[in-house]
């Protein structure tokens, strides 16, 4: 069943054409990545479908409801979340806080807590710094952070930015890991990455693009064995 | 927690009424004999000072954009419930003292309040700097407007409103005023509002609709500037357009500055000090702008995030620290 259907999406940037006649769906239960160079489109394809970019032509679809006509602050009551790139967390909040805007649209108090008990017990490194403001905690940490404030809303699609930007090795594979958790556990994940082969290593399906237009796209397992892909992308 | 709470409100509370009867004790016996009438004004004019520097806070230090015509919002609440107080009067109608002042105060802070929605709309869309010269060129329209329009005297000095502003209505004001605002920022709202101002990105992910809250918070500002100005019209009882100039704006920035963005406590002392500092300073004659500068430059540069940063004066605070008892968590209170 498509969850979250893109087809002939259009944007532009005042003259600028940045994405080109894109079409791409995610199925319920999938995990599908998004993969591309710098500037080639991602994040703004990303921001569109949450609301942050306006779309100049075409539909993006979820459960049979227009994004495009919805507002970026109601877009998570439709039970999509979105972790933003470069790990957006309020730095002056205690991690606690920053968890608790999270569930900014919950009203029960005990599923606020409830909730907060099940990120401290996938991610205990938080429960040690639940009162330090989030913008001292590392880097990791800081993902760790913005991912567990996105699990808050309990939502059936997680949008993920580039999740591996400005982390050391070890913590990218911490980070995927924890992805490919969340998606075990039936949450449906839009990954959008630049980190090529990590992101195919962990994907059911994916798609490339190019320039602002979608140039290839299919099995995860196939595009890591694709000639065009390892040469693009895997530097092999 | 919730009766801890509560008993640290009633102690404000006192702390609050014990200040008032210190003020009539000194205001309302010969205590001060001659410059009793002097020093008065000063504390009426540092209390408007107050609710005005408050309510610019709450967008400066708390929504973190910068307004730089919030004189424009005051000028709106003193000729607004100027010109309606002399209507009442005009028209014979009679009303105790009390009531007018409390009909100037509402009708200064709501019609303020309107205006802030209507400039909050289109301009909240924008940030930072493009929003700072939107906020300039507002308070000009309006200066401009107050000087051709009939009404407000047409560039001529409105005088004649009625004297309503004592100190002990003032005073009252003035605290349920900086009351109202401080559980405003610590309020649900409160909270979003820090949220979009550390990241608008991650809180408009997180659901939280970034454009009404901030023209939300620009409206309870606008209404207190208005009520700062209803005030100010029923103390100085005449008006006149270039009173509210960019510089009387800058003027307010500079005591929110002065006392910490993000601290109503900052905001209370701020506007405390620099009103009183320059009457203080009248004995040095030539000196005195001069060091009042220097106070302000010698502040920016040993404590940029202004004397009380993000810190927030609380009574039951302090006298648990006086009595050694301590808690940890003293963040919230």
């Amino acid at each position: 069943m498509e969850m979250l259907k893109i087809s002939d999406l259009n944007v532009s940037y005042g003259a600028i054409h940045a994405i080109h006649d894109v079409a791409m769906s995610v199925h319920k239960g999938e995990l599908v990545s998004l993969i591309g160079a710098n500037g080639a489109g991602k994040t703004t394809i990303l921001h569109t479908i949450t609301g942050l970019c306006k779309a100049t032509s075409g539909s993006v679809v979820l459960n049979e409801i227009n994004l495009l006509k919805t507002d970026a602050s109601d877009i998570i009551k439709l039970g999509m979340a979105h972790v933003p790139e470069g790990r957006h967390v309020f730095p002056e909040m205690t991690v606690e806080e920053n968890l608790e805007m999270g569930a900014y649209c919950v009203k029960e108090k005990n599923l606020i807590a409830e909730r907060i008990e099940d990120v401290y017990h996938r991610f205990p490194r938080l429960k040690e710094r639940f009162r330090q403001a989030a913008g001292t905690l590392s880097g990791g940490e800081q993902q760790m952070l913005a991912v567990g404030r996105a699990l808050m809303s309990a939502p059936s699609i997680l949008l993920m930015d580039e999740p591996s930007m400005g982390l050391s090795p070890i913590l990218v594979e911490q980070i995927f890991d924890i992805i490919k958790e969340v998606h075990e556990q039936g949450i449906t994940v839009l990954l959008v990455e630049q980190n090529a082969r990590m992101a195919l290593s962990i994907s059911d399906r994916a798609y490339v693009l190019e320039v602002g237009r979608i140039s290839m796209s299919g099995q995860a397992k196939d595009l890591l064995q694709d000639d065009r892909v390892r040469k693009a992308y895997l530097g092999q | 927690m919730p009766k801890a709470r509560k008993i640290d409100y009633i102690i404000n509370l006192a702390g609050v009424i014990v200040l008032f009867f210190l003020l009539m004790f000194i205001f309302d016996t010969e205590l001060l004999g001659r410059v009793r009438s002097y020093i008065q004004g000063i504390v009426i004019i540092a209390m408007i000072s107050i609710v005005m520097v408050c309510s610019l806070n709450l967008i400066t230090g708390f929504m973190g954009e910068f307004s730089l015509g919030h004189a424009g919002f005051m000028s709106i609440g003193a000729y607004s419930s100027a010109v309606v107080t002399m209507a009442l009067e005009n028209a014979g109608i009679i009303l105790p003292d009390l009531l007018l002042f409390l009909i100037a105060i509402v009708i200064g802070g709501i019609i303020t309040a309107l205006m802030g929605v209507l400039v909050g709309i289109p301009a909240l869309r924008l940030r930072g700097d493009y929003l700072a010269i939107v906020t300039i060129a507002f308070a000009e329209i309006i200066r401009v407007a107050f000087t051709n329009f009939q009404i407000t005297g047409g560039g001529k000095t409105l005088s004649g409103i009625p004297k309503l502003s004592d100190y002990h209505y003032v005073y009252v004001i003035t605290a349920i005023s900086v009351c109202v605002m401080y559980m405003y920022v610590r309020s649900r709202f409160g909270r979003c509002v820090r949220a979009i101002r550390e990241d608008y990105i991650a809180a408009s992910a997180s659901g939280i609709n970034v454009t009404y809250y901030k023209v939300m918070t620009f409206t309870v500002s606008a209404f207190f500037a208005g009520v700062s100005g209803a005030m100010y019209a029923h103390y100085i009882t005449s008006l006149i357009p270039t009173k509210f100039s960019f510089n009387y704006s800058a003027e307010f920035l500079t005591m929110v500055i002065l006392g910490g963005t993000g601290s109503l406590t900052g905001s209370v002392v701020g506007a405390a000090v620099l009103s009183a500092l320059p009457e203080a300073l009248r004995s040095f004659q030539a000196y005195r702008m001069l060091i009042y500068s220097v106070v302000l430059v010698l502040v920016m540069i040993f404590k940029p995030s202004g004397l009380f940063g993000s810190y927030e004066f609380s009574l039951p605070g302090v006298l648990r620290t006086l009595t050694g008892r301590k808690k940890g968590g003293a963040k919230d209170e």
